[in-house]
């Protein structure tokens, strides 16, 4: 059913920290390793001269240079902000995108997509890849058959991308409930959604980088580099600088 | 947006085609027998060839059938079972008409303006997405309806065809004037698709992946659109000025055969811009539109 549910008792999302982020692509192979279970993920001329393939996640790096200060480095993963107005969803017209009334995750149902490719059109974030073998569409399902997951240890019931991210810059959560873990560092932290005046209202947050220290104007090794070389070293310091 | 051959095809055929079948539905065209036929057949071919191209586009077509079912919130669906609905309340209107059977022209009535509805159903896949700000306003229903309408006019033969052909003009020149500024009223930058506006000033530092991806390939096509201006031209000059022109040289119906085949022409070209020059959202996260 492709109208939205009027709201969900539970907003299940991910908060992303773009502080901590280092850009390793650790979640991006995490989240395909495990959604290549099944009919998987398809890749195309994988390891030859023009490879593509379907992924759910990926990870950019930009480069934002503030009015004063050095530029710095900020590493931004993309997958699908389970978005409350979805667009990506009433667009489908058969049904096969859909809204879970429970939890909010946006899901494709792969038996009844016909492969239009107009749900990735609506989606302003990028978060759809149609997979060139099946012809069907593919997302990010918040590893929705991780986290409900009873045969899994309590550990791994967590989106694969935040289990394999090395420095703990993902975090799934609730963010309908303002207790919960996501919901609080957001709001700590000054958490944004992505172009909010699209109307898409985005479950997930963006953690923004902190400040960074005042670049020194020199370096704190500076004193070090006026050591005076003494004995042997010294007396070839002071020939080889009479030559 | 990657301007896709069969999409291309499918909504401006099936444009025209509907534009015929809402002429001939309304009885402003009228023939019976052979010539009624073939008016007929020819309104049915365009609008079945266009949608028969449109399932070309599908990777996985042998859903399709399962797209009639959202009508409630898709104009993509509500499109097909539109396009159906003309083609079914059509055909006895048809059937008359071949036969002269001299049946009520209700059915006609009705189908014509299911006809057009159709149209107006297509362009709405179009104009409901908001991450492709040139497509998001109202000036494009007011492009494709205006193109069915004249495009059906001229194949119906219609005499007031020559002044419909004006409102495709009005209709191009409005969809560019106002489409060329429309990312930017949009608003969305680099700074906003990634939320770092707040600290300075966006570039992309390392692209995501090395090689091409679905995204790139659908939504961020950025190639042939160096020859825009000049395709306005001729979508401009083949689809509006050289029909008028011969519509007023050339005597029916030589003068409305030609015409029509120059406006198809000059559709085929100002679609093939409509989604040329159409740019995502998507493209600012990757520093290309
Ligand atoms: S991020 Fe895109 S795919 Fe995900 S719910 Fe929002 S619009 Fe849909
Ligand atoms: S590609 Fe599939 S999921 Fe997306 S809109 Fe089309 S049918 Fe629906
Ligand atoms: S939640 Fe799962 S599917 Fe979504 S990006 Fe993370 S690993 Fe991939």
């Amino acid at each position: 059913m492709t109208t939205l549910p009027a709201t969900t008792p539970k907003k299940l999302g991910l908060a992303i920290d773009l502080d901590t982020c280092v850009g390793c692509q650790a979640c991006v192979t995490a989240c395909k390793g495990w959604n290549d279970q099944g009919a998987g993920l398809s890749d195309q001329d994988p390891y030859g001269a023009d490879p593509s393939g379907t992924f759910l996640n990926r990870v950019h790096s930009y480069s934002v240079q503030p009015i004063e200060g050095a530029s710095q480095i900020v590493n931004f993963p993309r997958s699908c902000l389970h978005c409350d107005d979805a667009p990506c969803v009433t667009v489908c017209p058969t049904g096969a995108s859909y809204k879970r009334a429970e939890d909010g995750i946006v899901l494709v149902n792969a038996d009844d997509c016909m492969g239009c490719g107009l749900c990735a059109w609506a989606c302003p974030y990028g978060a759809r890849e149609l997979d060139a073998d099946q012809g069907v569409m593919k997302k990010c399902t918040l590893c929705v058959d991780r986290i409900y997951n009873e045969n899994l240890p309590e550990e791994d019931r967590e989106p694969a991308c935040v289990r394999g991210c090395p420095t703990g810059a993902r975090h799934f959560g609730d963010f309908a409930d303002p207790e919960s873990k996501v919901s609080k560092l957001s709001a700590e932290r000054g958490g944004f959604a992505l172009m909010p005046d699209l109307g898409t209202r985005p479950v997930n947050r963006y953690l923004p980088p902190r400040k960074k220290d005042m670049r020194l104007e020199a370096s704190v090794l500076a004193p070090l580099l006026d050591i005076k070389a003494t004995g042997f070293a010294g007396w070839l310091d002071r020939v080889l600088g009479k030559i | 947006m990657h301007p896709a051959p069969s999409v291309i095809i499918f909504s401006v055929f099936s444009g025209m085609g509907f534009g015929l079948l809402a002429m001939l539905g309304f009885g402003f065209a009228q023939a019976y027998g052979i010539a009624g036929f073939l008016w007929w057949g020819l309104g049915y071919s365009l609008a079945i060839a266009g949608l028969l191209s449109a399932t070309f586009h599908l990777a996985n077509p042998k859903n399709a059938i399962k797209a009639f079912s959202q009508w409630r919130s898709s104009w993509l669906s509500r499109e097909g079972i539109a396009a159906v609905a003309t083609l079914v309340i059509l055909a006895p209107m048809a059937l008359s008409d071949w036969l002269n059977l001299g049946w009520w022209r209700g059915f006609g009535c009705v189908g014509a303006v299911l006809a057009l509805f159709t149209v107006f159903t297509t362009s709405m896949i179009y104009t409901q997405i908001k991450a492709v700000p040139r497509w998001n306003h109202w000036v494009t229903p007011v492009m494709f309806m205006a193109f069915a309408i004249t495009g059906g006019a001229i194949l119906a033969g219609l005499p007031v065809a020559l002044w419909l052909i004006w409102t495709v003009g009005a209709a191009l020149l409005a969809m560019w004037w106002i489409g060329d500024g429309a990312f930017a009223r949009a608003g969305e930058t680099m700074g906003t698709a990634t939320g770092l506006s707040a600290i300075g000033e966006v570039t992309v530092f390392e692209q995501a992946h090395t090689s091409g991806n679905y995204l790139l390939r659908e939504m961020i096509y950025v190639v042939g659109r160096k020859h825009a201006a000049k395709l306005r031209i001729i979508a401009m000059g083949l689809a509006v000025a050289l029909p008028a022109l011969i519509l007023v040289l050339i005597p029916a119906p030589f003068g409305f055969a030609l015409a029509a085949v120059s406006h198809l022409i000059g559709a085929l070209a100002a679609r093939w811009l409509f989604f040329a020059q159409a740019e995502h959202v998507v493209g600012l996260f990757y520093g290309q539109r």
